[in-house]
């Protein structure tokens, strides 16, 4: 690393999980109380790895406490946010890691099964994850444990990453939102109580164990704990995936990633926040400043953001389920209306009245792909006003 | 029984009867035919004991269920912002000269379909694209015609 503030760490791909001693995580973990493992996961202050970042802890401990017998584990790997890709790594490196945290919430909830959702576009590596998953349930029975998974496939649906809408597809339907309440965790899959977590955040899970509660705090700052895999992509000299400490000033990592024109960062992806040249110093990248699923896509001064802007509109023109009037209108008109100013059909005032549609889908929209889609369309519009009326 | 009633027999022995297993039935019907006809989707109802038009709007709400014909090799192309960026529109007609058609549509010998798609989560390695199953990452124009004539030469 050049930027010196940036601090980054090699917790998640690590392999702390090979050949025999594949199982010491969870051979320590089904032998503590759960109640410990929650209250070790509240204390850590871990929060989900998706975007939305819910308390992890919390929401196993609402599991936990729900008497149903039957209870599930989803581990969510269907991310189609626009330039993310750390799943896709995190999968193919450390796969036992993400098993090894959905058998402690397993175990910590009373669930005896888990599903991993895989998004269709990453169906090649479903023989080798088969392959891995097979040594992985040899050793839990090994260990006297029961607690089995399974893959499921996506079919190439973006608002299936939203939790409700993924169980409506798991249970073989239209992938589209439910409404909350009831959250998954008292009525989930087959309306039982269901976790579920992100990829990441079951690895975290898992390191937490393994690690310790005060390791794991070392890292990040009060209001976000832990370490982050980013997926950085756009105008840079080295796109990958990096974990880096959460709490970071995206000057700094612009610094360390640019490619020293950057014009902007589009935090979180699509459905995040884009941060302008001038906010790069005080823009802090965690729960305190723009929480992230992870996804950095820079744009250097040779990029119009009326283009990426257009992309990402027909982006959620395209996967807007329908279901609800705001999301599927909104997102259609926002399209046609950008355009039309472009083109000079509308004066620019026109402008204020998509704003003013996009703070509308944001209140209105049944679940967070309509929600978010004014994160992008605001921020951008704001911040580069010249560059979508000329 | 015909040839196809008796691959969703076998699809429905594997996966049940359940609403849960029209997904699986689907994907795999896919994965086999590249697309479900207007006939299999009436058996999988049938077989299923659901109607028709569950199986056609849950089939038509996702992406990679293609209801129309497609070729053995649905080409997906993505086009992420990333993407765009990286140089999509040279990928792009270098396939449509190779293939001598254009964005959405099939090969007379139906051998190739070209399609675009959203982000395939590879933005660290633009452009990409999807050929059935596998990732192809970090194309140029040479790159797409070479893996283009691997699969004719096939």
């Amino acid at each position: 690393m050049k930027n010196k503030n940036l601090k980054k760490t090699d917790v998640i791909f690590s392999c702390c999980v090979s050949g025999n001693e594949k199982f010491p995580i969870l051979a320590g973990a089904i032998k503590k109380d759960p109640d410990l493992i929650i209250d070790e996961i509240i204390e850590s202050g871990l929060k989900g790895r998706g975007g939305a970042g819910f308390p992890t802890g919390l929401k196993w401990k609402f599991a936990a406490m729900n008497r149903s017998l039957e209870k599930y584990v989803v581990c969510n790997a269907d991310e189609g946010e626009p330039g993310t890709f750390k799943d896709r790594e995190i999968l193919l490196k450390v796969p036992e890691k993400v098993f090894a945290g959905m058998a402690i919430c397993g175990q910590v909830i009373g669930a005896k099964k888990g599903y991993i959702y895989l998004r269709g576009e990453y169906l090649f590596m479903v023989p080798k994850l088969y392959e891995i998953l097979d040594i992985f349930h040899a050793g839990i029975t090994e260990l006297g444990y029961d607690f089995h998974i399974s893959i499921l496939q996506g079919s190439g649906a973006y608002v299936c990453g939203e939790e409700t809408a993924l169980i409506e597809s798991m249970e073989g339907k239209r992938g589209e939102a439910r409404n909350k309440p009831p959250y998954p965790v008292a009525d989930g899959f087959r309306n039982k109580p269901t976790i579920i977590n992100n990829v990441e955040t079951f690895v975290n899970v898992a390191m937490i164990q393994k690690y310790g509660v005060a390791a794991f705090k070392k890292l990040g700052t009060q209001d976000s704990q832990g370490s982050k895999v980013f997926s950085v992509s756009g105008d840079t000299p080295n796109p990958g995936v990096y974990e880096l400490e959460l709490g970071m000033k995206l000057s700094d990592f612009v610094d360390e990633f640019g490619d020293g024109d950057t014009k902007a960062v589009q935090v979180g992806g699509a459905s995040g926040f884009c941060v302008p040249r001038r906010h790069f110093e005080e823009t802090i990248i965690g729960f305190e400043g723009i929480p992230t699923g992870g996804s950095m896509m820079l744009f250097n001064s040779s990029r119009s953001m009326y283009n990426v802007l257009s992309n990402y509109l027909d982006f959620f023109a395209d996967e807007s389920c329908g279901q609800c009037t705001p999301c599927r209108v909104g997102c259609q008109q926002l399209t046609v209306g950008m355009k039309a100013i472009k083109n000079g059909e509308k004066d620019a005032d026109y402008l204020n009245d998509l704003l003013k549609l996009a703070d509308a889908m944001k209140i209105t929209s049944k679940c967070g792909l309509g929600q978010s889609v004014a994160n992008a369309f605001s921020s951008i519009v704001n911040n580069f006003k010249e560059e979508m009326i000329y | 029984m015909t040839e196809e009633s008796l691959f969703i027999k076998k699809l429905v022995e594997k996966y049940g009867k359940s609403r849960e297993a029209l997904l699986p039935i689907l994907q795999a019907t896919v994965r086999t035919y590249r697309y479900l006809s207007e006939s299999a989707m009436n058996e999988i109802a049938a077989q299923l004991d659901i109607s028709p038009a569950q199986v056609y709007g849950t089939a038509t709400f996702y992406t990679f269920l293609d209801v129309e014909k497609r070729g053995k090799y649905v080409i997906r192309l993505c086009k992420s912002i990333i993407a765009e960026m990286k140089g999509k529109r040279e990928i792009q007609k270098a396939i449509e000269n190779t293939l001598k058609i254009k964005m959405g549509e099939t090969t007379p010998d139906g051998l190739f379909t070209l399609l675009e798609t959203n982000d395939i989560g590879w933005s660290d390695a633009e452009p990409s694209m999807l050929i059935n199953e596998m990732p192809y990452t970090n194309l140029t124009p040479e790159s797409v015609i070479e893996i283009i004539s691997d699969l004719q030469a096939r």
